[in-house]
């Protein structure tokens, strides 16, 4: 296979101090009253440090410490006891407003985390989809983590603080995005070998396109207008991709945990927000997965030029 | 003062008495405190080095963006084995073999107090190392994080023996650590020289009694944990199977509830080395001994009431979260009232610019940087967002390389010439510390930035245009500088035990009693044990002249009845002398009682229980003949 189909698919990450949504914003002022009173506390301990290893620089050692003793309950004592109940109080009315429940409007969505990809559902219009998380700006979403596997952990830095997805538990997330946009997310939780390459795309849309893409997601994908896109559905089963990728009315999926291809063609990347979603990448993707992201729990598969060809246009019809 | 000159017959007994016998044998069942701490030292070096180079080539791998340097089954195990390497195999043992050369110096002793289980210690943590690192042997390497998270590390999702190599090295580790601590702690309370109360005692003595009571109950929490987790993984256990009744959260807490502990535990004995070698270097004594003492203590117990700050994202519930944030926002106060102490006491002195002093001055500006990143993760919200970020990565380094290590070579320059009796260079320790500052700096500032703009941790690669690609390249430019200014620490240690300068007894001018023998320090320590009447010994009367109680105790360790090793057993808080013990000069026990073990485990390991039952019976027959014999010689 060749590596020079790898253009960079995902978005670039956002920053912690650029927040496109509330909480993000919240948290963003916290960290900027942290940094600033910290650096000026750092400094300034620097500078007595500075000022005491000068002092005295000739003279014998000074025998009355009532003065050094004044500074140590000063800058040890009294100063910490100012400043770290402000950062606690700063911190709690922050943690309070992050985590408060979701209004009934708000959005849900599950999430199930896999080595190394994100299972995503709407359970209010029974979408399933992998890798891409669609939300309307300026509502409140609500997404139920928990996991297939091992413990993976979400995150979008200008969304919200990040939550781990364990196994056996069902952890909630609330947040909102007030600006639209694609942004990366990303696990931030070391889950396997390819920890690093389990990403997702977070697309913000304004209502109406949110709802029609919905609803686009909801309509299967239909049957295949050409010979060559049946041909390559008859690959897709014959190579058993079908027994775990689910299509809806074609395959069930299943035998192992597999994206949902559904509506792969509509997908902006392919392995987790590695790769950009062109006919290049899917066809390097499905010929040498372990080539391309070692480690995957996707087999390679040894196809057939002709084969390929049809199976690369099965795929890309299903929008 | 005659209780100081050798009658005629005594010295060549005393000498003789502990000797360390010739040979390849003697030098196997050697136990004496500094013959055994310098090759903890040498070892704990040795990992360091190791760890130092795994961090280099995961510095290479992400100097740049989509590096195909490194693949990523390579990269986790590299920062699997680098963390582990460096928490487990250098971090916590540095400290404690720092504390066993140079306590019972400072304390006025003659030896630990249990000079076998200080061999055995020793022979368990190397057999430990060499564990982990045999996995690179069988191509098994951990690869799991030295957090070992389940249930990524249990067998479902970690089929193989990397995970177990791991887990049967750091237990051998661990009970090295938790043997070292009963040691210290016990040597503390009772083997001080008569009249150093426990206000007295040098504030070292203070960092290490809760660095060791700290290990005591934090270490067995991991014990138990990596048991669990062993069992899970070889006969089919559920502790941590959240699908059939266990729970994945488990190990956190369990791991937490050591880890935490853990990084006072790497961190006190360093903060102890600062409070020894200022008052030395700034002429004049420590302002505020009781306050650190206190604060010290304070450390130690906060410590243990912290670790869910580790846990902040994992969906417990927000009261809980607030009163670990809490807690772990008082952790800041007893530090800065140490870090206040400390300047305070260089104000009311006159420093002398010596390398130790360097390396304590770039610990302060690194180590309160550290502070303030760790007030800062310690808020609940921001944590969200920081942790397993690149931000955190950058946080612990500052404490933890600025808390430690920093002292430790601080420490390492200051002491060495006890150890070898050669001064190392200045003009070359200058040069490395501003290297190693420098570069320190350089590597891990850049990281802070780095985490804010959403880089997590332990990804073995990343995307072109992800903006973090300059500073991953200052960071791994920095890590080049930082490893060239510890280099040129080595070739400094390395030149001066031939070249250096003869250091005498005292080159600093030494406060505590480790500065009254000579450098090297003869085998006994002390001919007459001192007593002493104040906190700076050798300060509160100069030229130090102890005063000598003349009664039958002193006499007996003078002139033992044969040739056997006896110290002075003192009162718990007045050191009021009580009794003369014997103690045990050279043993097969530690070294066969280790091996024993390794089999035990080692049958774990490769499933052939017959060999671990064979392990564990040979255990315990050595130790029942340890605990007959008393092996001293008389």
């Amino acid at each position: 296979m060749s590596t020079e189909a790898l253009p960079v698919a995902a978005p670039a990450p956002g920053s912690v101090l650029d927040p496109v949504g509330p909480d993000a914003a919240s948290i963003a002022g916290l960290t900027w009253f942290m940094i600033v009173l910290g650096g000026l506390l750092w400094l300034a301990t620097v500078v007595f440090l500075v000022l005491a290893l000068r002092h005295r620089a000739h003279r014998a050692p000074r025998r009355n410490t009532r003065g050094a003793k004044a500074f140590i309950a000063v800058w040890g004592v009294v100063i910490p006891m100012i400043v770290l109940p402000a950062v606690f109080a700063y911190s709690l009315v922050v943690g309070i407003g992050i985590s408060r429940p979701a209004p009934p409007e708000a959005l849900d969505i599950e999430v199930v985390g896999y080595q190394f990809w994100w299972e995503v559902r709407y359970p209010d219009s029974g979408v399933v989809t992998a890798n891409e998380v669609h939300v309307p700006v300026g509502r409140p979403v609500q997404l139920q983590l928990t996991s297939a596997d091992v413990i993976h952990s979400l995150w979008v830095p200008p969304v919200s603080g990040k939550v781990d997805l364990v196994p056996g538990r069902e952890n909630t997330m609330t947040f909102q995005v007030d600006e639209p946009g694609t942004y990366l997310g990303e696990c931030a939780e070391f889950c396997g070998i390819q920890h690093a390459r389990m990403q997702f795309v977070l697309v913000a849309l304004p209502e109406e396109e949110f709802q029609e893409h919905l609803l686009a997601l909801r309509l299967a994908s239909g049957t295949p207008d050409t010979d060559l896109e049946r041909a390559g559905r008859d690959v897709f089963l014959a190579a058993s991709c079908g027994d775990c990728h689910r299509v809806e009315d074609v395959s069930e999926g299943g035998v192992a945990p597999a994206p949902d291809l559904t509506h792969l063609a509509s997908r902006e990347t392919i392995a987790a927000g590695m790769l950009e979603n062109n006919r290049g990448n899917l066809a390097g993707w499905i010929l040498d997965p372990q080539g391309l992201k070692p480690g995957v729990r996707m087999p390679p598969n040894n196809l057939g030029g002709d084969e390929l060809q049809a199976l690369l246009a099965y795929l890309e019809s299903l929008e | 003062m005659t209780l100081l000159q050798a009658r005629p017959g005594t010295e060549d007994r005393l000498a003789a008495a502990w000797a360390t016998p010739r040979g390849l044998a003697g030098s196997l069942t050697a136990l004496n405190h500094k013959q055994v701490a310098q090759r903890f030292l040498v070892t704990a070096f040795v990992f360091f080095a190791l760890g130092g180079i795994q961090s280099l080539f995961m510095r290479w791998q992400l100097g740049s963006a989509e590096s195909t340097f490194l693949d990523a089954q390579t990269y986790n195990e590299l920062f699997t084995m680098h963390g582990t390497t460096m928490m487990f195999l250098f971090a916590v043992p540095v400290g404690e073999a720092f504390a066993m050369y140079f306590l019972p110096l400072m304390l006025g002793t003659r030896d630990l107090p249990f000079p076998r289980l200080t061999a055995f210690g020793y022979y368990i943590y190397v057999f430990g190392g060499i564990f982990l690192y045999a996995s690179f042997l069988f191509g098994e390497v951990p690869d799991g994080g030295w957090f070992s998270y389940v249930p990524l590390t249990g067998a479902e999702y970690s089929p193989g023996s990397s995970i177990d190599f791991w887990l049967l090295g750091v237990t051998f580790v661990e009970i090295a650590t938790i043997g070292g601590a009963i040691e210290l702690v016990v040597l503390i309370l009772r083997n001080r020289a008569p009249g150093m109360k426990i206000s007295r005692m040098p504030l070292l003595s203070w960092n290490v009694l809760v660095t060791g009571v700290s290990i005591i109950f934090a270490f067995p929490p991991l014990v138990v944990a990596s048991v669990l987790l062993e069992l899970d993984r070889t006969v089919g256990t559920h502790f941590y199977d959240p699908a059939t009744g266990g729970d994945a959260l488990l190990w956190q807490h369990l791991f937490w509830f050591f880890g935490h502990p853990e990084v006072y535990i790497v961190l006190l004995p360093g903060l102890g080395i600062v409070s020894t070698i200022v008052p030395v270097l700034a002429r004049t004594r420590i302002v505020g001994y009781s306050l650190i003492a206190v604060s010290t203590v304070a450390i130690g117990i906060l410590g243990f009431g912290v670790w869910v700050h580790h846990m902040f994202t994992t969906g417990l519930p927000q009261l809980g979260l607030a009163f670990f944030s809490l807690a772990s926002l008082f952790i800041p106060i007893p530090s800065a009232i140490q870090i206040s102490a400390w300047i305070a006491t260089l104000w009311q002195g006159r420093v002398v610019w010596k390398t130790p002093l360097l390396y304590i001055v770039g610990f302060i500006v690194i180590f309160v940087a550290g502070g303030v990143t760790g007030v800062m993760v310690a808020s609940v919200p921001f944590d969200q967002q920081a942790h397993d970020s690149y931000f955190v990565v950058a946080h612990f380094h500052y404490v933890l390389i600025g808390g430690m290590l920093f002292p430790v070579l601080a420490g390492l320059y200051f002491w060495l010439p006890k150890i070898t009796g050669r001064m190392l260079s200045e003009r070359s320790g200058k040069v490395s510390f501003w290297l190693t500052f420098v570069g320190f700096n350089l590597t891990f500032f850049p990281l802070h930035i780095t985490g804010l703009q959403g880089m997590p941790r332990r990804v073995y690669t990343y995307a072109e245009g992800t903006g973090w690609e300059t500073t991953q390249a200052l960071s791994t430019i920095g890590s080049i500088v930082l490893t060239t200014g510890l280099l040129a620490t080595l070739g400094n240690v390395i030149s001066s035990v031939r070249y250096g300068e003869r250091a005498g007894d005292d080159p600093w001018g030494g406060e505590t009693l480790d500065w009254w023998v000579s450098s090297p320090p003869p085998a006994y320590n002390f001919r007459a044990v001192p007593e002493v009447a104040g906190r700076s010994p050798l300060w509160d009367t100069r030229p130090f002249q102890p005063r000598y109680d003349p009664s039958t105790w002193q006499q007996e360790l003078l002139e033992p009845p044969g040739q056997v090793r006896q110290v002075v057993l003192t009162s718990l808080l007045d050191a009021v002398p009580e009794e003369v013990i014997t103690l045990p000069k050279q043993s097969w026990w530690p070294l066969l009682m280790a091996l024993f073990l390794v089999l035990a485990l080692g049958g774990v390991l490769v499933s052939v229980y017959p060999l671990s039952l064979a392990g564990l019976l040979g255990a315990v027959c050595v130790g029942i003949a340890w605990t007959w014999s008393r092996e001293d010689g008389s």
